[in-house]
């Protein structure tokens, strides 16, 4: 570990900080704050169009949506945050070998979660909901592509965090980035419990 | 234990850090050349949302004006608003966030000083970005809440698919990226870079002001973000979200608006109630009245803030116990603003003041900003609140808010810290030449307003009929406007008369309490040779002056007797020996680049999604630049 002379004779301290003793994990903590708020907001619009549209939602002649490949869909992307755990664990005691596999896994389970979205839910619900033909494809591909926005931003931070863990950048000390990358990825995960609740949930239960 | 060093030729090669020349202005990342930048850029954009304005009052000096066309008027006021908002307080409000916060705390820079420079130019394009409408096809013109669904509509005058309203969605969601990730930054800042010493109850109130701001900012423009991406749906994917025949809400706009549009009132004035509660102590030679009290109120404002948007909205139709909750709601937001009015008198009460200009604002701020409140107050009536909806009274309220208080505020903070950037102070005599002319002449157009509004004359009317009995009012407002004018023609000339004529300031010229006054003027690039240790709230001020058993102040002996200067200012007067072992961050062409990206997004989504994607790979590579780039070199 590096450590600096602090102006006073003899005293050394790192240089390097983890956690919430990290500046940029307040940075990340900050705009986890408020990307949940514009979630949050998308959502209470939903359900503000929803309440106003009167009882038979989604409207008439539109069939609810499937439940079988969104929950597939889920699995994958939920089960996405244990490599990544595992990664930002294993960095923690120094290990590269657990840091580099759990992101590559992590990056994988997130494309193929995207890729089945792009692939094989939207074409389908296009047919079902079209965004143009009224307020419900509007707020079902709003909030399920602004959620599919924040995936593919997560890998793209995961690809820069996994070059420079190949590069060596991280060890047992330094490794605030892998950190908040997870914290991130974490979150995009959590959204997704919400999103999945409001989007193809709520309209076989209420 | 082995270090993990990464050395790589980066892909540009790096820009030096020099002192001199554009350049190293376009890849400056240093706090203080930020804010000045941002204060630059503000005040051009003053200038212009001021003429702007004086096209309006051309227009409606007399009735049946021929100045404007209604198209044309409708694009005016519409920018003159926008404009006046999001390209001239805020940045305002953040040249001093940028300049001020780590001198006021002790800090060596912000916490991410590339992702403020970033900040600044996504600022500055997405303002470009606004004006370019002009010249390509209109301006947006549905008013600064562009109402849904007149918003949505696409067909403006002859033109079926005109742009106006799409540049004001873009342009607002670009200048929303720039104040969020400054927000983070600054936040962030405050929270983990103070000196030594420095407890959040020894922060002077201006950054507590600041912290609530940037809090404000986290948690408000999501809200208006979600909005305008609804709005550009609406615009260019046929979606519905406002469209009421196809299962839409329009209501749903005003809803989400204002739940932000509110919010943002306290972000424009929260700054300015900062600024203020740094200057009145200094020039009334006493402390801040109730500093707690001062700082709890605001933060009680900042949350309070989001429990009051409907009542921008009791015309709509809400419905009686809506209208009722929001009235209460309404009423109990004035009382921490109230409570900070009495402490700022009482913070005068029985002090020896000095009307130097800082002086004169701030009093021109609580004066004003008392008549500006008070109004607002009036709005909370509900019956009383439909008669003045859409009217002139409204538009009296809040420029007495916006103008008479944040900007008054602002331009006092000009004066007060002036001498700290440029080591001159500003022309007193011509700065109370200013404030005069301003305070007359801001008084003079806008006070009319009042009775025009309580007339019934309606806002946003390009001309009027005669006869009406709007006629006097109109016309003295208009002369109003043209001695604002004057006056900013003053302060023009007396910045540029400082440059070689303005008093050397010193360290310190007005005697006043806070650290940044410790550094010299203008201060090194690492801020302080030796970060300060704070024991107090108003540090410097305990540092200088202590009591003796009368109770008198009495200035510390030369030398430091009082057990805690162990950096008296005479020290930090000469040459900065000290920087040379200071790490800074390097100057980087990173954030110019991303940013770039931006508005080339907003084009696209306009013209054609080419441009965006090309504008996505100049973002996209900018910032993996940006990643691998190390911090220093």
């Amino acid at each position: 570990m590096d450590l600096v002379e602090t102006g006073k004779p003899g005293e050394l301290l790192p240089n390097v900080a983890s956690g919430a003793r990290a500046l940029s994990w307040w940075g990340m903590a900050l705009l986890i704050a408020t990307e949940a708020t514009l979630f949050a907001l998308l959502i209470a619009s939903y359900w503000y169009l929803r309440f106003r549209a009167g009882p038979v939602w989604p409207p008439h002649g539109i069939e609810k949506p499937a439940l079988g490949l969104p929950l597939i869909m889920s699995v994958i992307l939920w089960s996405s945050s244990i490599p990544a755990h595992i990664a930002d664990r294993g960095i923690q005691k120094g290990s590269q070998a657990r840091l580099r596999f759990g992101l590559a896994a992590s990056w994988l389970l997130g494309l193929t979660f995207l890729l089945l979205q792009i692939i094989a839910e939207y074409p389908h619900s296009l047919k079902v909901a079209p965004p143009s033909q009224g307020s419900y494809g509007t707020l079902f591909f709003s909030l399920t592509g602004l959620h599919g926005i924040h995936v593919f931003i997560g890998l793209m931070i995961s690809l820069w965090v996994q070059a420079r863990a190949w590069q060596g950048a991280f060890d047992e000390h330094r490794h605030v980035t892998v950190q908040n990358f997870v914290m991130y990825w974490h979150f995009v995960d959590t959204v997704w419990v919400f999103v999945l609740a409001t989007i193809y949930l709520s309209p076989h239960f209420i | 234990m082995a270090t993990a060093t990464v050395t790589r030729q980066p892909l540009f090669s790096r820009p030096r850090s020099s002192h001199k020349g554009v350049w190293s202005w376009i890849t400056t990342v240093d706090h203080k050349r930020i804010g000045v930048l941002y204060g630059f850029t503000a005040f051009a954009f003053f200038l212009i949302g001021g003429f702007e304005a004086l096209l309006i009052r051309a227009q409606l000096a007399r009735p049946n004006g021929h100045v404007l066309n209604a198209n044309q008027y409708d694009q005016v006021f519409t920018m003159h608003g926008l404009t006046m908002i999001f390209l001239v307080v805020m940045p305002l409000s953040a040249a001093f966030f940028n300049y001020l916060i780590p001198l006021m705390i002790g800090a060596r820079d912000v916490a991410f000083p590339r992702l403020n420079a970033f900040s600044y130019w996504v600022f500055l394009f997405g303002g470009l970005f606004l004006y370019s409408s002009f010249l390509l096809g209109g301006a947006p013109n549905g008013g600064w809440f562009g109402y849904a669904p007149l918003s949505v509509q696409k067909v403006t005058g002859s033109v079926p698919f005109a742009h106006n309203m799409d540049y004001y969605a873009i342009g607002l969601i670009i200048l929303g990226i720039a104040s969020t990730v400054s927000a983070v930054n600054l936040v962030v800042t405050i929270i983990n870079m103070r000196a030594p010493g420095m407890s959040f109850f020894r922060m002077p109130v201006f950054i507590w002001m600041a912290l609530v701001v940037q809090l404000l900012l986290v948690f408000a423009l999501p809200i208006v973000t979600i909005a305008l991406f609804l709005l550009l749906f609406d615009r260019i994917l046929g979606t519905s979200f406002y469209i009421a025949s196809n299962g839409g809400d329009p209501v749903l706009w005003q809803h989400l608006f204002w739940l932000f549009g509110h919010p943002e009132v306290y972000i424009l004035v929260l700054p300015a109630m900062g600024i203020v509660s740094e200057i009145l102590p200094t020039f009334s030679r006493k402390p801040l009245f109730g500093y707690p009290v001062v700082v709890l109120s605001g933060i009680a404002i900042g949350f309070m803030g989001f429990g009051v948007w409907a009542h921008h909205m009791f015309a709509t139709g809400l419905g009686p116990v809506a209208n009722s909750a929001f009235a209460v709601s309404t009423m109990f937001i004035a009382v921490p603003t109230g409570v900070k009015i009495f402490n700022w008198l009482a913070t005068m009460w029985g002090g020896r003041l000095r009307f130097d200009p800082p002086m004169l604002f701030a009093i021109g701020f609580v004066t004003m900003f008392v008549i500006g409140g008070l109004s607002g107050v009036t709005h909370a009536l509900v019956p009383h609140d439909y008669q003045q909806t859409d009217t002139y009274y409204v538009v009296a309220h809040f420029h007495y808010v916006l103008f008479g208080g944040a900007i008054f505020g602002l331009f006092g903070g000009i004066y007060y810290w002036w001498p700290k950037i440029y080591g001159r102070k500003l022309s007193g005599k011509l700065g109370k030449w200013h404030f005069w002319l301003m305070l007359i002449g801001f008084n003079v157009t806008f006070g009319p307003f009042h009775i025009l509004g309580l007339q019934g004359m309606p806002r946003r009317i390009y001309t009027y009929a005669p006869g009406m009995g709007w006629d006097f009012w109109n016309m003295v407002s208009t002369v109003g406007s043209f001695m604002i004018a004057g006056s900013i023609l003053v302060f023009i000339y007396n910045a540029w008369h400082s440059r070689k004529y303005g008093e050397i300031a010193g360290n310190d010229p007005w005697d006043a309490r806070t650290i940044e006054w410790m550094t010299s003027s203008p201060p090194p690039e690492h801020n302080f040779d030796q970060i300060p240790v704070v024991h107090a709230l108003d540090d410097f001020w305990h540092k200088k002056y202590v009591e003796d058993k009368g109770g008198k102040l009495v200035p510390v002996p030369a030398g430091g007797e009082n057990g805690h200067s162990e950096q008296a200012p005479e020290h930090e007067a000469g040459e900065h020996g000290g920087g040379h072992g200071i790490h800074l961050p390097s100057p980087s062409y990173m954030p110019i680049l991303a940013a770039v990206g931006l508005p080339l997004i907003g084009y696209g989504l306009i013209y054609g999604f080419y441009i965006s994607i090309v504008g996505g790979l100049i973002l996209l590579g900018g910032l993996y630049g940006w990643a691998f780039e190390p911090g220093t070199e």
